[in-house]
């Protein structure tokens, strides 16, 4: 008899042993809630808390490999324990970007070396990553990263600037594109490193949004030096790494990936029970207009997870390209700027002038609204993919393809 | 419109497809625009063949479904519908069928449902009242009881799909309509009838005057029923004693459904044609295909499109299996699908230009069914205000 591989643990049996461990070791919900305007809560080290409970108690990393300390099985495995562990608190800001999209780049391009240095320790929540894409220069165009990298014998040599990166300050590690040859076409000059985000020539900065959060950072690198052990993948070939940490970050930007319990749902948006609850405290309950604004606020949210579960499906019986997650991101940024409308509608003037946090965010979610069609990708770059990679229309004319970088106009040229 | 069908679906789409392509093709449509009864029957009788007319009628009765869930099952007979714009009485006719098949009594499944399976009948539901277009029945229509043991139907319907092609009408009568004994007006069983109600009649019923509409749909037929103090027998009536509001229930939820599955099928063939138009229509010398201002509207059409898919198809899946989420995610299908997919079909038309608000192109065949569809049994706000009811907000209608 030949020798096979050990049969997976059954999903009822897994979902049952998931349910008496939490219920035994993992906080329930709810938390008190975070407030997004104090910056120094301990959201990063409670999570760090959580996730190094999960690791311990053999539920960390549920879809990863073994040999790298996950656990080696399904997506039907992930889901069962995101509906077991729906009631207890979870270390949500390891989902995105480290186990989602950090990770599962590694996996996918990683030397064995890599695989073996850095899964382990974001699985145990030692480690919490970010990601080092855009540049001030250039949001959307991500092949566009001016940030170089210089090779000094065994080290690279980083100088440039990274911005739109979410708790960096907060972070220990990113991943990072930055340019090794400017004289080759700007895609294929690009090389992907690992990188220690608290290093002495490296400067973070907060960045004050029109909400007052100050999630989001930009690093100035001067002189930031980097082993070449930390190259991932190829030196420059680093866009079909950065090709692969997009497709990872589609995925979960539309709920699909495997791994991660985390749906993409800010924590500051209401909830159609807060509306209702809203509407009543205004008296406006009964008022049609305003059933049929509730009435319309909870279609956009279900139908939104019944887009995400048919693109799911696409995906998985091949009716649908990879690059048609972007119709989730499509419909997310749109559905959130009419929710946010809403929202701030139903609240009238304790969205002005508050007295609670809930006003108060109804009056800033409005203000902040456009940040959901443009933070992961604007989504007048996700209606050219979906154009152009889902409906095979014509691709845009991209004049800077193939001239070698240095030569590619980076602003209005002088008179 | 299910991206991973049973093998049975798979081959019963295609099938279907195949058929309405042959025997029904745009040009059949515009024909049939011009006759009175907007469909052929023999044309029909082949369509119950194939399966149209029996998905949501039970087995021993002679019917049975594919998969298990007819509702997802007919659905696939309504996309198709909607691909084609096609006549007949496809949904109200089901309707009847799986409401006599469920609570029928032995004489009316005997003497209605092989008619209705092998398609030589016609019945039709009657739902809308004019004085209230949704939010449940109307209030005009009543049914007292007479005291010959029997009822007295008296008022209008109106709306109704194929009413002055149908044998048999199937009247809903709400409750302040149903006027009887405070023991209850009298039922087939020899129990007493609460309200509301359902009664099966034969349309040439005397006292039934059925007067048939121009309508915005070029081939569905819709008429005006006046019931003007019709007798009818206390085997007329459809249903247990207290069932009837589980009945109509069933009855709407499963029609919005079947009708955001239809809507989806119109909106997809229009995208599909209009998407396969830019590409061949050139101006300033390249395709209009080319131009990002029309790609990025294409790709929020698509964006809109599957979500119509999604919700359609969750609602029938919830409808069929009689989930208790069925009716809120049947009027959250309408109320997306209803609104975004008359949309889709009017940027189309923007898409071709001057073609398009043309009687020549066929644009306008899918339009008319769409809107057909999105007014009658509740129109997206109405549906809104289902949805808001569902999450716990006392309807502004409720006093």
């Amino acid at each position: 008899m030949s020798v096979t591989e050990t049969p997976i643990e059954s999903v009822e049996s897994f979902a049952l042993r998931a349910r008496e461990w939490l219920a035994a070791n993992m906080p329930p919900l709810p938390h008190a809630r975070w407030d997004p305007l104090v910056e120094d809560d301990e959201r990063a080290s409670h999570a760090r808390v959580l996730q190094a409970k999960l690791w311990e108690g053999g539920f960390a990393g549920i879809c990863y490999p073994t040999q790298y300390g996950g656990l080696g099985l399904t997506l039907d495995h992930q889901r069962a324990f995101d509906r077991e562990a729906a009631a207890y608190q979870l270390p949500l800001i390891f989902s995105m970007p480290t186990h989602c999209i950090c990770g599962p780049t590694i996996l996918d391009c990683g030397t064995e070396e890599q695989k073996q240095q850095w899964i382990p320790p974001m699985l145990k929540g030692q480690h919490l990553w970010v990601q080092f894409m855009s540049e001030p220069s250039g949001g959307s165009d991500m092949a566009g990263a001016l940030t170089t990298a210089t090779r000094d014998g065994d080290l690279f040599m980083i100088n440039g600037s990274k911005v739109w990166s979410t708790y960096a300050y907060r972070a220990d590690y990113a991943i990072m594109l930055a340019r090794t040859d400017w004289t080759l076409p700007k895609h294929r000059g690009l090389t992907m490193f690992i990188v220690p985000i608290h290093h002495p020539r490296t400067t973070i900065v907060q960045i004050e949004m029109i909400d007052g959060t100050k999630e989001f950072c930009q690093e100035f690198f001067d002189d930031v030096d980097i082993p070449a052990e930390n190259v991932v993948g190829e030196v420059n070939d680093g866009w079909t790494v950065a090709s692969r940490l997009l497709y990872h970050e589609k995925t979960s930007v539309g709920a699909l990936s495997p791994y991660s319990s985390v749906p993409y749902a800010p924590a500051t948006d209401l909830t159609t029970s807060e509306m209702v609850e809203l509407a009543r405290a205004s008296g406006r309950e009964r008022d049609v207009d305003v059933q049929r604004a509730i009435g319309q606020f909870e279609t956009l949210m279900v139908v939104r997870t019944q887009l995400t579960k048919r693109i799911g499906v696409g995906l998985r019986t091949k009716a649908f390209p990879d690059q048609a997650g972007s119709m989730a991101r499509i419909y997310g940024g749109t559905q959130s700027v009419a929710r946010a409308n809403m929202a701030f509608a139903m609240s009238g003037f304790s969205a002005l002038f508050w007295d609670t946090e809930q006003g108060r965010d109804a009056g800033l979610g409005y203000l902040q609204r456009q940040a959901r069609c443009i933070g992961g990708g604007t989504i007048e770059m996700a209606r050219n993919v979906v154009a152009e990679r889902v409906l095979g229309m014509p691709r845009e004319p991209a004049p800077d393809k193939d001239l070698p970088f240095s030569d590619v106009p980076r602003g209005r040229s002088p008179r | 419109m299910d991206l991973d069908p049973t093998d049975e679906q798979r081959f019963f789409q295609e099938t279907t497809r195949k058929f309405l392509e042959s025997e029904m093709p745009i040009t059949r449509v515009r024909e049939l625009a011009r006759t009175a009864d907007g469909f052929d029957r023999a044309w029909w009788r082949r369509g119950a063949e194939l399966g149209w007319t029996s998905l949501l009628v039970q087995e021993p009765d002679g019917g049975g479904t594919l998969s298990g869930n007819g509702t997802a099952d007919l659905a696939i007979v309504a996309e198709e519908f909607g691909r084609s714009a096609a006549p007949g009485p496809l949904v109200p006719l089901n309707i009847c069928a799986q409401t006599i098949s469920l609570v029928g009594t032995d004489r009316q499944r005997a003497e209605v449902l092989p008619g209705l399976l092998d398609g030589s009948v016609v019945a039709t539901w009657c739902f809308h009242e004019a004085d209230r277009p949704w939010n449940g029945l109307g209030r005009t229509m009543q049914a007292t009881a007479d005291d010959r043991g029997g009822w007295v139907l008296h008022g209008t319907k109106t709306a109704v799909e194929y009413a002055a092609q149908a044998d048999w009408l199937l009247v809903s009568v709400g409750d302040s309509g149903v006027i009887s004994p405070a023991s209850g007006g009298p039922h087939p069983t020899g129990g007493a009838l609460d309200r509301p109600a359902q009664f099966l009649l034969r349309a040439d019923t005397p006292g039934v005057t059925i007067t048939q509409k121009e309508s915005i749909d070029l081939v569905r037929r819709y008429a005006d029923i006046r019931f003007d103090q019709v007798k009818v027998a206390a085997e007329a009536v459809v249903g247990t004693p207290r069932g009837a509001a589980e009945d109509i229930e069933r009855q709407t939820t499963t029609s919005v459904a079947l009708q955001c599955a239809e809507i989806s099928g119109a909106a997809g063939k229009v995208f599909e044609f209009t998407l396969s138009y830019v590409f061949d229509r050139y101006s300033f010398g390249r395709p209009l295909a080319s131009y990002q201002a029309l790609k990025h509207r294409f790709a929020d059409m698509k964006t809109w499109l599957e979500s119509s898919y999604a919700t359609s198809l969750a609602a029938v899946h919830a409808v069929g299996t009689s989930n208790l989420e069925a009716s809120k995610l049947a009027s959250i299908a309408k109320a997306y699908v209803a609104d975004r997919c008359p949309e889709l079909i009017q940027d189309c038309i923007q898409m071709h230009g001057g073609i398009g608000v043309t009687w020549e192109h066929d644009l306008h065949l899918y339009l008319r069914r769409v809107t057909a569809d999105a007014g009658t049994l509740g129109t997206p706000d109405d549906h809104r205000e289902r949805v808001a009811a569902a999450c716990g907000l006392i309807s502004a209608g409720a006093r």
